[in-house]
């Protein structure tokens, strides 16, 4: 994994929002690198600043401050026409595939305006390459007339793929591609998406809430808790030696499907809500929450550390 | 050991503009006393339509109960009026719905929810109910229940919803307990919370539950049995340990094949199951597994398999039970 190149590189980013008087900072200083080829795994709970992270690495929102580097270049101070084309590098795949297809446009429709934004094809050659995505994720290429009513969530998912493939990225942040999904067919679409990035070098940020899943699908796997990233580790080493508190807990709160395991199992369990992100505590924000907390860790912001080679995270145990 | 509730060939229907939806079509089941049951399966396999049919909350129309028992403590539900079910519905058995957002009254008080059934059910003055509310609300780990009590739901948080809901449901000490999806919608720290506080309850008034969920971690970690849906039916019924170790039902294997599981490695793909479930307005005359099932026989296109006995505990409805197709169930 070391001899891959960067692709890209995130340096402290902050995505703040007013509301009134207040503000929420969604994503407050986060830095990390997504290697080519590689898939990143971001899990947190509601709230944690996940997805917002993910829509402004691709722009879609501005960044408060920070930067984030595609293959070395900046793409926060694009003018528009640059960064349009900057967007056939990097695209997205959404969470609700009820919500994210246009219902009055059909499916060779969808998939087709990719192209068309970006004059890749026209007339029959566009036809032909709204088929081929199709059998790419596949779905049945006469298909291409329905409408996404006509399709399945498993499918319709398969649609909203195909149309983030049809202008062929290099980069795709998948932001909880499959939690609309029933189980069997989340298995379908994740089976597909290391299919895609196996046969054409495709580099994922999967953000998801499961992290069953994100361990199965990801090489490397970051926490965030209230718009901070507070571990980030290679797949293995974080379920297998997670350092935070926070990590900790949440694994342990993951109920494994096997009742053996379960009856002998140790759980922590966390106190109370995750707090407002609007007013989060001083210091180290999981403290109101940690079962090892310390007074140190309501006095400072706890540095983001390489503790171990490879295994990052924020936490005054490890200073 | 006793028997708090028996479903015998119940048949559900719903009628659409496009005919006759068919959600629920004979199934049969028993709740003990004391026990924690899971109904598992996809969306659509009827899993929600059979709990909501035991309340009697389905609406008819267009829903109907073409057929079946549900003898609750010996009565039978389906013959109940409504004016009957009022009695039953949050005294006898209470519902957790799935969507905590949704399903409380935006514009009543958290307490005057809680006490709603209390005033009605146990004909308590409104003051002792709402100390009975504020008990409830302490019992379920909601802090300063006091200032709470008098709150509205958008004044709670997701997971404090859920165990307001939690509150709501147990307030009667219900003898059936059916919960929905229960934290479907909430983050896994607060899932943990939420069915922590669900087992001690349940081990505290021996409550029974049916736990409608498509997460199998959350069965493995709360329930006894297990009662298999698909294509509304029951396909499999086990204890946890039949159905987690030793499943029969090519779609039980296939549900348990479908899931990473966070203490194993990542090396063995996973399995997912192809194809989607059939169509309930026209339902297949065979195994309605038969179209995304590998073993597939051709008599499972044709005849309908029973549940056959397979142990003292666990059933599978499956044509590889049958004698004649043993050389094929082995492989």
């Amino acid at each position: 994994m070391d001899n891959r190149d960067t692709l890209i590189e995130v340096r402290n980013l902050k995505k703040f929002f007013t509301i009134g008087d207040n503000t929420l900072k969604a994503v407050n200083d986060i830095s990390f690198e997504i290697k080519r080829g590689e898939t990143l795994g971001v899990v947190g709970e509601s709230g944690c600043g996940k997805s917002t992270a993910g829509r402004t690495i691709l722009r879609l929102y501005d960044a408060t401050d920070g930067d984030v580097l595609f293959e070395g270049k900046s793409i926060m101070k694009l003018n528009h026409q640059e960064m349009k084309a900057m967007r056939r590098n990097m695209q997205m795949i959404f969470q609700d595939p009820y919500a994210s297809l246009n219902p009055r446009m059909t499916v060779g429709d969808i998939i087709g305006e990719a192209l068309d934004i970006h004059g890749l094809a026209t007339g029959q050659k566009r036809k032909e390459r709204i088929q081929e995505l199709l059998s790419l994720v596949s779905l049945n290429p006469e298909h291409m007339n329905r409408f996404p009513h006509e399709f399945s969530g498993g499918q319709r998912q398969r649609i909203g793929i195909a149309r983030a493939l049809a202008v062929e990225p290099k980069f795709i942040v998948c932001d909880e591609p499959i939690s609309a999904l029933d189980v069997s067919v989340q298995a379908q679409v994740v089976n597909l998406l290391e299919q895609l990035q196996e046969r054409m070098g495709l580099t994922y940020m999967f953000i998801a809430h499961d992290l069953s899943m994100v361990k199965y699908i990801s090489d490397r796997v970051a926490v965030m808790y209230l718009g901070k990233m507070v571990e980030l580790a290679e797949s293995d080493a974080l379920y297998e030696k997670p350092l935070h508190p926070y990590t900790q807990a949440l694994l342990s709160a993951i109920p494994i499907p096997d009742p053996e395991v379960e009856r002998n199992r140790e759980r922590i369990v966390l106190q109370g809500d995750v707090p407002s992100p609007m007013n989060p505590p001083s210091g180290c924000h999981f403290r109101t929450r940690c079962p090892k907390a310390m007074p140190e860790c309501a006095a400072a912001v706890p540095v983001w550390k390489e503790v171990e080679p490879g295994h990052f995270a924020a936490c005054h145990l490890y200073n | 050991m006793e028997r708090i509730l028996e479903v015998k060939d119940l048949q559900v229907s719903f009628h659409t503009y496009a005919g006759e939806v068919k959600a629920v079509r004979g199934v049969n089941f028993h709740v003990n006393r004391g026990e924690a049951v899971a109904i598992v399966g996809e969306s659509g396999c009827g899993k929600s339509v059979t709990a909501q049919t035991l309340m009697k909350l389905i609406p008819m129309p267009p829903g109907e109960i073409k057929k079946g028992e549900i003898l609750f403590n010996g009565e039978d539900i389906v013959k109940k009026s409504n004016k009957e079910m009022e009695s039953i519905r949050g005294k006898e058995i209470g519902m957790i719905f799935q969507d905590p957002m949704t399903s409380l009254n935006p514009t009543m008080t958290v307490g005057n929810q809680i006490a709603e059934g209390l005033i009605k059910h146990q004909n308590m003055s409104r003051a002792a109910a709402r100390d009975r509310a504020i008990e409830l609300l302490t019992m379920v780990g909601i802090p300063q229940p006091e200032k709470r009590v008098e709150q509205y739901p958008h004044e709670f948080s997701g997971g404090m919803r859920q165990r307001a809901m939690i509150a709501i449901a147990l307030a009667c000490s219900p003898k059936l307990l059916i919960a929905d999806e229960p934290t479907t919608a909430l983050d896994v720290t607060i899932q943990a919370q939420i069915l922590d506080l669900m087992k001690e309850l349940q081990k505290k008034t021996g409550t029974s539950i049916i736990l409608i969920t498509h997460d199998l971690g959350v069965v493995a970690e709360m329930c006894d049995r297990v009662i298999v849906m698909y294509a509304g039916k029951v396909i499999e019924t086990g204890t946890v340990d039949d159905i987690f170790y030793n499943p029969q039902h090519p779609y039980t294997k296939g549900l348990l094949r479908s899931v990473p599981r966070l203490d194993l490695n990542r090396d063995e793909p996973l399995t997912p199951i192809f194809g989607t479930p059939p169509d309930l307005l026209r339902p297949p005359v065979g195994c309605g597994f038969t179209a995304r099932c590998e073993s597939a026989m051709r008599v499972c296109q044709e005849i309908d398999p029973e549940l056959n006995q397979i142990s003292t505990t666990q059933r599978a409805a499956c044509w590889l039970q049958h004698p004649l197709a043993q050389n094929r169930a082995g492989s």
